[in-house]
Protein backbone atom coordinates (compact mmCIF):
# COMPACT_ATOMS: atom_id res chain seq x y z
CA UNK A 1 0.00 0.00 0.00
CA UNK A 2 1.17 3.55 -1.18
CA UNK A 3 1.58 6.15 2.48
CA UNK A 4 2.25 9.10 3.16
CA UNK A 5 2.03 11.00 6.25
CA UNK A 6 2.05 14.55 7.08
CA UNK A 7 2.62 15.94 10.58
CA UNK A 8 0.89 19.30 11.51
CA UNK A 9 1.08 20.60 14.95
CA UNK A 10 -1.35 23.35 15.71
CA UNK A 11 -0.88 25.63 17.93
CA UNK A 12 -4.03 24.68 20.17
CA UNK A 13 -2.03 21.76 20.86
CA UNK A 14 -3.91 20.06 18.27
CA UNK A 15 -2.42 16.92 16.57
CA UNK A 16 -2.94 16.11 13.00
CA UNK A 17 -1.91 13.01 11.06
CA UNK A 18 -1.97 12.60 7.32
CA UNK A 19 -3.99 10.19 6.03
CA UNK A 20 -2.86 7.81 2.85
CA UNK A 21 -3.16 9.18 -1.11
CA UNK A 22 -4.75 6.57 -2.67
CA UNK A 23 -5.33 6.72 -6.48
CA UNK A 24 -8.22 6.68 -8.41
CA UNK A 25 -9.77 5.61 -11.73
CA UNK A 26 -11.50 7.99 -14.03
CA UNK A 27 -15.02 6.42 -14.26
CA UNK A 28 -15.67 3.58 -11.26
CA UNK A 29 -16.15 4.64 -7.64
CA UNK A 30 -12.77 3.47 -5.84
CA UNK A 31 -13.22 1.19 -2.91
CA UNK A 32 -10.98 3.28 -0.74
CA UNK A 33 -10.25 6.93 0.38
CA UNK A 34 -11.11 10.15 -1.24
CA UNK A 35 -8.54 12.54 -2.13
CA UNK A 36 -4.68 13.30 -1.39
CA UNK A 37 -3.28 15.20 1.53
CA UNK A 38 -6.29 14.45 4.11
CA UNK A 39 -6.09 15.52 7.63
CA UNK A 40 -6.85 13.31 10.52
CA UNK A 41 -7.70 14.82 13.74
CA UNK A 42 -9.48 14.01 16.99
CA UNK A 43 -12.83 15.87 17.87
CA UNK A 44 -13.23 15.99 21.39
CA UNK A 45 -14.88 12.11 22.57
CA UNK A 46 -13.84 10.86 18.70
CA UNK A 47 -10.56 9.24 17.12
CA UNK A 48 -8.80 10.71 14.90
CA UNK A 49 -11.25 11.17 11.57
CA UNK A 50 -10.57 12.36 8.15
CA UNK A 51 -10.95 15.84 8.32
CA UNK A 52 -13.23 17.39 5.61
CA UNK A 53 -13.91 21.04 7.86
CA UNK A 54 -13.56 21.88 11.27
CA UNK A 55 -16.15 24.34 11.47
CA UNK A 56 -18.72 23.35 11.48
CA UNK A 57 -17.15 19.92 11.70
CA UNK A 58 -17.09 17.43 8.95
CA UNK A 59 -15.07 14.68 9.94
CA UNK A 60 -15.11 11.10 7.43
CA UNK A 61 -14.70 7.53 9.15
CA UNK A 62 -11.49 6.07 7.81
CA UNK A 63 -11.81 2.75 6.01
CA UNK A 64 -9.88 0.77 9.00
CA UNK A 65 -12.69 1.88 10.74
CA UNK A 66 -15.63 0.38 8.40
CA UNK A 67 -13.91 -3.46 8.83
CA UNK A 68 -16.14 -3.88 12.05
CA UNK A 69 -19.68 -4.57 11.79
CA UNK A 70 -20.50 -2.16 13.87
CA UNK A 71 -18.77 0.92 13.44
CA UNK A 72 -17.76 2.16 16.82
CA UNK A 73 -18.74 5.74 18.21
CA UNK A 74 -15.65 7.16 18.59
CA UNK A 75 -15.22 6.67 14.56
CA UNK A 76 -18.36 7.28 13.53
CA UNK A 77 -18.89 10.15 11.30
CA UNK A 78 -19.59 13.53 11.72
CA UNK A 79 -21.64 15.77 9.90
CA UNK A 80 -22.88 19.57 10.25
CA UNK A 81 -24.23 22.35 7.85
CA UNK A 82 -24.74 24.98 11.07
CA UNK A 83 -21.30 25.98 13.44
CA UNK A 84 -23.33 26.58 16.64
CA UNK A 85 -23.34 23.58 18.30
CA UNK A 86 -24.09 23.52 22.20
CA UNK A 87 -23.21 21.07 24.78
CA UNK A 88 -26.92 20.13 26.15
CA UNK A 89 -27.34 18.63 29.96
CA UNK A 90 -29.20 15.58 29.66
CA UNK A 91 -31.11 15.99 32.43
CA UNK A 92 -32.71 19.21 31.87
CA UNK A 93 -33.16 19.18 27.98
CA UNK A 94 -36.77 18.80 27.25
CA UNK A 95 -38.08 18.12 23.50
CA UNK A 96 -41.45 19.96 22.60
CA UNK A 97 -43.86 17.71 20.32
CA UNK A 98 -46.62 19.98 19.09
CA UNK A 99 -47.53 21.79 15.88
CA UNK A 100 -51.08 22.56 13.90
CA UNK A 101 -52.13 18.93 13.32
CA UNK A 102 -51.71 17.58 17.18
CA UNK A 103 -54.22 18.05 19.37
CA UNK A 104 -52.28 17.78 22.69
CA UNK A 105 -49.10 18.65 22.40
CA UNK A 106 -46.55 17.87 24.88
CA UNK A 107 -42.93 18.37 26.18
CA UNK A 108 -40.78 15.39 27.29
CA UNK A 109 -37.78 14.91 28.99
CA UNK A 110 -34.88 12.51 28.75
CA UNK A 111 -36.89 10.25 31.04
CA UNK A 112 -40.03 10.70 30.00
CA UNK A 113 -38.79 9.01 26.86
CA UNK A 114 -37.02 6.31 28.09
CA UNK A 115 -39.68 5.11 30.38
CA UNK A 116 -42.78 6.11 29.32
CA UNK A 117 -42.23 4.05 25.89
CA UNK A 118 -41.55 1.00 24.43
CA UNK A 119 -37.91 0.70 23.54
CA UNK A 120 -36.69 -0.57 20.14
CA UNK A 121 -32.90 -1.78 18.95
CA UNK A 122 -32.49 -1.43 15.36
CA UNK A 123 -29.31 -2.04 13.60
CA UNK A 124 -29.58 0.67 10.27
CA UNK A 125 -26.60 2.22 8.36
CA UNK A 126 -26.75 5.95 8.66
CA UNK A 127 -25.29 7.24 5.06
CA UNK A 128 -24.79 10.74 4.39
CA UNK A 129 -26.74 11.76 1.10
CA UNK A 130 -23.32 12.97 -0.21
CA UNK A 131 -21.15 10.65 0.12
CA UNK A 132 -18.65 9.78 -1.97
CA UNK A 133 -19.16 13.29 -3.54
CA UNK A 134 -15.36 13.76 -4.16
CA UNK A 135 -15.88 11.15 -6.82
CA UNK A 136 -18.21 12.34 -8.84
CA UNK A 137 -17.24 12.97 -12.61
CA UNK A 138 -17.76 15.98 -13.54
CA UNK A 139 -17.01 17.08 -9.64
CA UNK A 140 -19.64 19.21 -7.99
CA UNK A 141 -18.96 21.96 -5.12
CA UNK A 142 -19.75 20.57 -1.29
CA UNK A 143 -18.41 18.53 1.50
CA UNK A 144 -15.59 16.72 -0.74
CA UNK A 145 -16.58 12.95 1.06
CA UNK A 146 -15.05 9.85 0.06
CA UNK A 147 -16.41 6.24 1.49
CA UNK A 148 -16.96 7.32 5.24
CA UNK A 149 -20.16 9.72 5.52
CA UNK A 150 -21.38 6.24 6.50
CA UNK A 151 -21.41 4.02 9.29
CA UNK A 152 -23.73 0.99 11.12
CA UNK A 153 -24.53 1.29 14.66
CA UNK A 154 -27.36 -0.63 16.79
CA UNK A 155 -29.60 2.75 17.59
CA UNK A 156 -31.87 2.28 20.65
CA UNK A 157 -34.88 4.11 21.50
CA UNK A 158 -38.32 4.71 21.05
CA UNK A 159 -40.69 4.78 18.10
CA UNK A 160 -41.84 8.27 16.96
CA UNK A 161 -45.39 7.04 16.33
CA UNK A 162 -45.90 6.55 19.59
CA UNK A 163 -44.79 9.69 20.89
CA UNK A 164 -47.21 11.40 17.79
CA UNK A 165 -50.00 9.00 18.59
CA UNK A 166 -49.79 10.25 22.77
CA UNK A 167 -50.07 13.90 21.79
CA UNK A 168 -53.47 13.34 19.65
CA UNK A 169 -52.90 13.33 15.79
CA UNK A 170 -55.38 14.98 14.03
CA UNK A 171 -56.38 13.68 10.23
CA UNK A 172 -55.09 16.57 8.29
CA UNK A 173 -51.32 15.87 9.74
CA UNK A 174 -49.31 16.29 6.39
CA UNK A 175 -45.51 16.62 7.56
CA UNK A 176 -43.74 16.25 10.48
CA UNK A 177 -41.03 18.95 11.12
CA UNK A 178 -37.69 18.43 13.09
CA UNK A 179 -35.62 20.54 14.55
CA UNK A 180 -32.19 20.41 16.81
CA UNK A 181 -30.12 22.65 18.88
CA UNK A 182 -27.68 22.99 16.32
CA UNK A 183 -28.14 26.29 15.47
CA UNK A 184 -26.44 28.92 12.93
CA UNK A 185 -23.74 31.89 13.54
CA UNK A 186 -26.11 34.94 12.03
CA UNK A 187 -29.70 34.63 12.92
CA UNK A 188 -30.46 35.21 9.09
CA UNK A 189 -29.01 31.85 8.29
CA UNK A 190 -31.90 29.24 7.62
CA UNK A 191 -31.54 27.12 11.21
CA UNK A 192 -31.38 23.25 10.26
CA UNK A 193 -34.67 21.76 9.99
CA UNK A 194 -36.01 18.78 8.52
CA UNK A 195 -39.50 17.33 7.79
CA UNK A 196 -41.06 13.66 7.03
CA UNK A 197 -44.30 12.48 5.25
CA UNK A 198 -47.02 10.62 7.62
CA UNK A 199 -46.20 7.53 6.49
CA UNK A 200 -42.32 7.41 7.32
CA UNK A 201 -43.06 9.43 10.11
CA UNK A 202 -45.52 6.66 11.42
CA UNK A 203 -43.62 3.78 10.26
CA UNK A 204 -42.49 1.45 13.07
CA UNK A 205 -38.55 1.99 12.20
CA UNK A 206 -38.50 5.73 12.41
CA UNK A 207 -37.15 6.42 16.47
CA UNK A 208 -36.14 9.06 19.03
CA UNK A 209 -32.89 7.16 19.90
CA UNK A 210 -30.80 8.01 22.14
CA UNK A 211 -28.57 5.67 22.45
CA UNK A 212 -25.62 4.02 20.03
CA UNK A 213 -24.50 0.58 20.09
CA UNK A 214 -25.48 0.59 24.03
CA UNK A 215 -24.12 3.70 24.95
CA UNK A 216 -25.70 7.16 25.26
CA UNK A 217 -25.06 9.33 21.51
CA UNK A 218 -22.04 10.53 21.21
CA UNK A 219 -22.22 14.93 21.39
CA UNK A 220 -21.43 14.87 17.40
CA UNK A 221 -23.57 12.20 16.73
CA UNK A 222 -26.64 13.71 18.66
CA UNK A 223 -26.66 14.27 21.96
CA UNK A 224 -28.85 13.09 24.28
CA UNK A 225 -31.54 12.37 21.49
CA UNK A 226 -31.67 12.20 17.69
CA UNK A 227 -33.95 11.10 15.14
CA UNK A 228 -33.55 7.11 13.13
CA UNK A 229 -34.66 7.35 10.04
CA UNK A 230 -33.83 3.81 8.59
CA UNK A 231 -33.15 3.40 4.93
CA UNK A 232 -33.25 7.33 4.19
CA UNK A 233 -30.38 9.03 3.84
CA UNK A 234 -28.89 10.95 6.60
CA UNK A 235 -29.80 14.42 6.19
CA UNK A 236 -33.26 13.50 7.85
CA UNK A 237 -31.54 11.76 11.26
CA UNK A 238 -31.36 15.03 12.73
CA UNK A 239 -29.64 15.31 15.97
CA UNK A 240 -29.99 17.17 19.33
CA UNK A 241 -33.61 16.77 18.96
CA UNK A 242 -35.66 20.18 20.42
CA UNK A 243 -38.89 20.43 18.73
CA UNK A 244 -41.00 18.42 16.86
CA UNK A 245 -44.29 19.77 14.84
CA UNK A 246 -46.95 18.01 13.43
CA UNK A 247 -48.16 20.85 10.34
CA UNK A 248 -50.90 19.97 7.88
CA UNK A 249 -49.32 21.83 4.86
CA UNK A 250 -45.66 21.48 3.24
CA UNK A 251 -42.75 22.70 5.35
CA UNK A 252 -40.89 25.45 3.76
CA UNK A 253 -37.89 25.46 5.12
CA UNK A 254 -34.74 26.10 3.18
CA UNK A 255 -32.98 22.88 3.82
CA UNK A 256 -36.05 20.94 2.28
CA UNK A 257 -37.34 23.44 -0.52
CA UNK A 258 -33.24 24.26 -1.50
CA UNK A 259 -31.36 21.93 -0.27
CA UNK A 260 -31.12 18.31 -0.51
CA UNK A 261 -33.16 17.91 -4.18
CA UNK A 262 -32.47 15.82 -6.71
CA UNK A 263 -34.27 15.38 -9.99
CA UNK A 264 -37.68 14.27 -9.93
CA UNK A 265 -37.88 10.66 -11.42
CA UNK A 266 -34.20 10.27 -11.90
CA UNK A 267 -33.73 7.59 -8.61
CA UNK A 268 -35.49 4.98 -7.21
CA UNK A 269 -37.40 5.06 -3.87
CA UNK A 270 -39.99 6.57 -1.79
CA UNK A 271 -41.76 9.64 -3.00
CA UNK A 272 -42.33 12.25 -1.21
CA UNK A 273 -45.04 13.50 -2.78
CA UNK A 274 -45.65 17.19 -0.99
CA UNK A 275 -41.82 17.96 -1.47
CA UNK A 276 -42.12 17.29 -5.01
CA UNK A 277 -42.17 19.84 -8.16
CA UNK A 278 -42.04 18.79 -11.54
CA UNK A 279 -38.43 19.59 -11.71
CA UNK A 280 -36.99 18.29 -8.21
CA UNK A 281 -37.91 16.56 -5.35
CA UNK A 282 -36.59 15.60 -1.62
CA UNK A 283 -34.29 12.83 -1.43
CA UNK A 284 -35.70 10.18 0.46
CA UNK A 285 -33.85 6.44 0.55
CA UNK A 286 -30.67 5.35 0.20
CA UNK A 287 -30.03 3.75 -2.89
CA UNK A 288 -28.40 -0.58 -3.33
CA UNK A 289 -24.46 -0.09 -2.87
CA UNK A 290 -21.56 -2.20 -1.24
CA UNK A 291 -18.23 -1.06 0.06
CA UNK A 292 -14.82 -3.38 -0.22
CA UNK A 293 -13.29 -2.91 3.34
CA UNK A 294 -11.09 -5.45 2.64
CA UNK A 295 -7.97 -5.69 0.93
CA UNK A 296 -7.40 -1.57 1.16
CA UNK A 297 -7.02 -0.51 -2.45
CA UNK A 298 -3.54 -1.32 -4.32
CA UNK A 299 -2.58 -4.00 -1.80
CA UNK A 300 -0.28 -6.02 -2.75
CA UNK A 301 -1.23 -9.51 -2.50
CA UNK A 302 1.73 -12.40 -1.99
CA UNK A 303 1.28 -15.08 -4.85
CA UNK A 304 -0.65 -18.58 -3.68
CA UNK A 305 -0.68 -17.19 -0.25
CA UNK A 306 -4.63 -17.43 0.64
CA UNK A 307 -6.26 -13.58 -0.03
CA UNK A 308 -9.92 -12.92 0.61
CA UNK A 309 -12.04 -9.94 -0.32
CA UNK A 310 -14.70 -8.91 1.99
CA UNK A 311 -16.90 -5.57 2.15
CA UNK A 312 -20.55 -4.48 3.34
CA UNK A 313 -23.77 -3.94 0.91
CA UNK A 314 -26.24 -2.15 1.97
CA UNK A 315 -29.63 -0.68 0.69
CA UNK A 316 -32.71 2.05 1.59
CA UNK A 317 -34.82 -1.40 3.28
CA UNK A 318 -35.46 -4.01 1.77
CA UNK A 319 -31.92 -5.83 2.28
CA UNK A 320 -29.31 -7.24 0.33
CA UNK A 321 -30.03 -10.48 -1.58
CA UNK A 322 -26.59 -10.73 -3.60
CA UNK A 323 -23.35 -9.46 -3.94
CA UNK A 324 -21.20 -10.50 -6.85
CA UNK A 325 -18.04 -10.00 -8.16
CA UNK A 326 -16.51 -9.30 -11.40
CA UNK A 327 -12.56 -10.13 -12.89
CA UNK A 328 -13.05 -9.50 -16.19
CA UNK A 329 -14.40 -5.87 -16.17
CA UNK A 330 -18.11 -6.85 -15.64
CA UNK A 331 -18.58 -9.45 -18.55
CA UNK A 332 -19.31 -12.57 -15.83
CA UNK A 333 -20.34 -12.24 -12.35
CA UNK A 334 -20.13 -14.81 -9.09
CA UNK A 335 -21.45 -14.65 -5.88
CA UNK A 336 -19.51 -13.91 -3.05
CA UNK A 337 -20.64 -15.46 0.44
CA UNK A 338 -23.06 -13.55 2.11
CA UNK A 339 -22.79 -13.09 6.15
CA UNK A 340 -25.47 -13.36 8.51
CA UNK A 341 -28.48 -10.82 8.03
CA UNK A 342 -29.08 -8.53 10.59
CA UNK A 343 -32.18 -6.96 9.85
CA UNK A 344 -33.07 -5.41 6.65
CA UNK A 345 -31.59 -1.89 7.22
CA UNK A 346 -28.56 -3.09 8.41
CA UNK A 347 -25.09 -3.73 5.90
CA UNK A 348 -24.49 -7.03 5.09
CA UNK A 349 -21.14 -8.97 5.19
CA UNK A 350 -19.57 -10.39 2.00
CA UNK A 351 -16.90 -12.42 1.44
CA UNK A 352 -14.98 -14.21 -1.37
CA UNK A 353 -11.39 -16.47 -1.63
CA UNK A 354 -9.29 -14.45 -4.28
CA UNK A 355 -7.62 -16.34 -6.42
CA UNK A 356 -3.35 -15.54 -6.02
CA UNK A 357 -2.27 -18.54 -8.24
CA UNK A 358 -1.09 -16.03 -11.02
CA UNK A 359 1.09 -12.74 -10.75
CA UNK A 360 0.12 -9.42 -12.12
CA UNK A 361 -2.71 -6.89 -11.23
CA UNK A 362 -6.41 -7.88 -10.54
CA UNK A 363 -8.74 -5.43 -11.08
CA UNK A 364 -11.95 -6.47 -9.51
CA UNK A 365 -15.54 -4.70 -9.54
CA UNK A 366 -18.25 -5.66 -6.78
CA UNK A 367 -22.31 -5.06 -7.12
CA UNK A 368 -24.66 -5.62 -5.15
CA UNK A 369 -28.26 -6.43 -5.69
CA UNK A 370 -31.34 -5.89 -3.21
CA UNK A 371 -34.36 -7.95 -2.46
CA UNK A 372 -36.38 -5.00 -3.87
CA UNK A 373 -34.32 -5.75 -7.28
CA UNK A 374 -32.08 -2.99 -7.26
CA UNK A 375 -28.56 -3.72 -8.73
CA UNK A 376 -25.68 -1.07 -8.08
CA UNK A 377 -25.49 0.74 -11.67
CA UNK A 378 -22.05 1.61 -13.89
CA UNK A 379 -22.77 4.73 -14.60
CA UNK A 380 -23.47 7.95 -12.20
CA UNK A 381 -26.86 9.66 -12.28
CA UNK A 382 -25.43 12.71 -12.57
CA UNK A 383 -27.24 15.61 -10.24
CA UNK A 384 -26.14 19.06 -9.14
CA UNK A 385 -25.65 19.06 -5.64
CA UNK A 386 -23.80 15.32 -5.74
CA UNK A 387 -25.69 12.85 -4.26
CA UNK A 388 -26.54 9.39 -4.56
CA UNK A 389 -23.34 8.01 -5.96
CA UNK A 390 -23.99 4.13 -5.89
CA UNK A 391 -22.04 2.72 -8.84
CA UNK A 392 -20.05 -0.57 -8.82
CA UNK A 393 -17.25 -0.42 -6.95
CA UNK A 394 -14.11 -1.27 -8.61
CA UNK A 395 -10.44 -1.87 -7.03
CA UNK A 396 -7.32 -3.00 -7.98
CA UNK A 397 -5.00 -5.17 -6.40
CA UNK A 398 -1.40 -6.60 -7.27
CA UNK A 399 0.04 -9.64 -6.57
CA UNK A 400 3.25 -10.66 -6.44
CA UNK B 1 -16.26 21.15 21.97
CA UNK B 2 -13.09 23.19 22.75
CA UNK B 3 -13.55 26.60 21.33
CA UNK B 4 -10.84 28.97 20.91
CA UNK B 5 -12.21 32.84 21.19
CA UNK B 6 -9.57 34.39 18.95
CA UNK B 7 -8.58 37.53 20.25
CA UNK B 8 -5.01 37.64 19.93
CA UNK B 9 -3.30 38.99 17.20
CA UNK B 10 -1.17 37.41 15.02
CA UNK B 11 -1.25 38.97 11.76
CA UNK B 12 -3.98 39.20 9.28
CA UNK B 13 -5.79 36.92 11.45
CA UNK B 14 -6.37 39.40 13.92
CA UNK B 15 -9.70 40.56 11.79
CA UNK B 16 -11.19 37.43 13.13
CA UNK B 17 -11.98 38.47 16.16
CA UNK B 18 -16.10 38.10 15.91
CA UNK B 19 -15.45 34.68 14.49
CA UNK B 20 -15.33 31.73 17.15
CA UNK B 21 -12.57 29.23 15.72
CA UNK B 22 -12.46 25.58 16.91
CA UNK B 23 -9.90 23.60 18.10
CA UNK B 24 -6.93 23.15 14.84
CA UNK B 25 -8.21 25.34 12.43
CA UNK B 26 -6.29 27.81 13.39
CA UNK B 27 -3.73 25.25 11.01
CA UNK B 28 -5.47 26.59 7.56
CA UNK B 29 -3.82 29.32 6.01
CA UNK B 30 -5.13 30.65 2.99
CA UNK B 31 -2.69 31.92 0.10
CA UNK B 32 -1.37 34.83 1.06
CA UNK B 33 -1.73 37.57 -1.87
CA UNK B 34 -4.35 40.50 -2.14
CA UNK B 35 -7.80 39.74 -1.51
CA UNK B 36 -7.10 37.16 0.97
CA UNK B 37 -7.57 39.08 3.91
CA UNK B 38 -11.01 40.57 2.72
CA UNK B 39 -12.08 37.34 2.08
CA UNK B 40 -10.77 35.05 5.20
CA UNK B 41 -12.32 37.58 7.66
CA UNK B 42 -15.61 37.73 5.52
CA UNK B 43 -15.97 33.59 4.90
CA UNK B 44 -14.95 32.72 8.96
CA UNK B 45 -17.37 34.27 10.27
CA UNK B 46 -19.37 31.20 9.89
CA UNK B 47 -16.88 28.33 9.12
CA UNK B 48 -13.60 27.32 8.72
CA UNK B 49 -11.71 28.53 5.94
CA UNK B 50 -10.35 24.81 5.06
CA UNK B 51 -13.89 24.62 3.01
CA UNK B 52 -12.46 27.27 0.35
CA UNK B 53 -9.04 25.04 -0.20
CA UNK B 54 -11.39 21.50 -0.57
CA UNK B 55 -13.29 22.94 -3.41
CA UNK B 56 -11.12 24.67 -4.88
CA UNK B 57 -10.81 21.78 -8.01
CA UNK B 58 -14.27 21.94 -8.57
CA UNK B 59 -14.89 25.65 -8.83
CA UNK B 60 -14.46 28.68 -11.58
CA UNK B 61 -15.04 32.54 -11.26
CA UNK B 62 -18.58 31.09 -12.11
CA UNK B 63 -19.02 28.87 -9.41
CA UNK B 64 -17.37 31.49 -6.67
CA UNK B 65 -19.87 33.63 -7.72
CA UNK B 66 -22.77 31.99 -7.23
CA UNK B 67 -21.92 30.57 -4.26
CA UNK B 68 -20.72 33.80 -2.70
CA UNK B 69 -24.13 34.73 -3.70
CA UNK B 70 -25.54 31.96 -2.36
CA UNK B 71 -23.95 32.87 1.03
CA UNK B 72 -25.21 36.77 0.95
CA UNK B 73 -28.51 36.09 -0.60
CA UNK B 74 -29.38 32.55 1.43
CA UNK B 75 -27.29 32.63 4.44
CA UNK B 76 -27.32 36.56 5.02
CA UNK B 77 -23.17 36.25 4.93
CA UNK B 78 -22.36 40.12 6.19
CA UNK B 79 -20.32 40.62 2.86
CA UNK B 80 -20.63 44.22 1.68
CA UNK B 81 -21.44 44.77 -2.24
CA UNK B 82 -18.51 46.27 -3.03
CA UNK B 83 -15.91 43.38 -1.46
CA UNK B 84 -17.63 41.12 -3.55
CA UNK B 85 -15.44 41.16 -6.69
CA UNK B 86 -12.18 41.68 -4.68
CA UNK B 87 -13.11 38.24 -3.13
CA UNK B 88 -14.30 36.48 -6.49
CA UNK B 89 -10.62 37.86 -7.84
CA UNK B 90 -8.74 36.32 -5.28
CA UNK B 91 -10.79 33.25 -4.95
CA UNK B 92 -10.71 32.66 -8.69
CA UNK B 93 -7.01 33.52 -9.00
CA UNK B 94 -5.98 31.37 -6.03
CA UNK B 95 -8.63 28.14 -6.00
CA UNK B 96 -9.76 27.37 -9.38
CA UNK B 97 -9.28 24.02 -10.38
Amino acid sequence: MITRRRWLTGSAGALMLGAMPIGRGDDVADAGGAAADEVLFALSGKKPLIKRSFRPPNFETPLADLRRPFTANDAFFVRYHLAGIPEIEPRTWRRRVGGASVSRPMELTLGDLQSGFERIDLPAVNQCAGNRRAFFAPRVPGVQWGNGAMGHALWSGVRLRDVLRKCGLRSDALEVVFDGADAAVLPQTPDFQKSLPMDRALDENTLIAFAMNARPLPHFNGAPARLIVPGWTGTYWVKHLTDIRVQPQPFEGFWMKAAYRIPTGAFPGARFVSQETPETTAITQILVNSLVTNPAPHTRLVRHRPAELSGWAWDGGTGISAVEVSTDAGVSWRPTTLEKDLGRFAWRGFRLALDTSRSGLLALAVRATSRGGERQPEKLTVNAAGYHDNRISSLVLEVA
Amino acid sequence: MRRVALLAAFGAYAMFACARLTAGEETVHLIDAPGRDVTATRCVTCHSLDYIPMNAAVMSRGSWEKTVRKMIDKFGAPIRQEDVAAILDYLTAHYSG
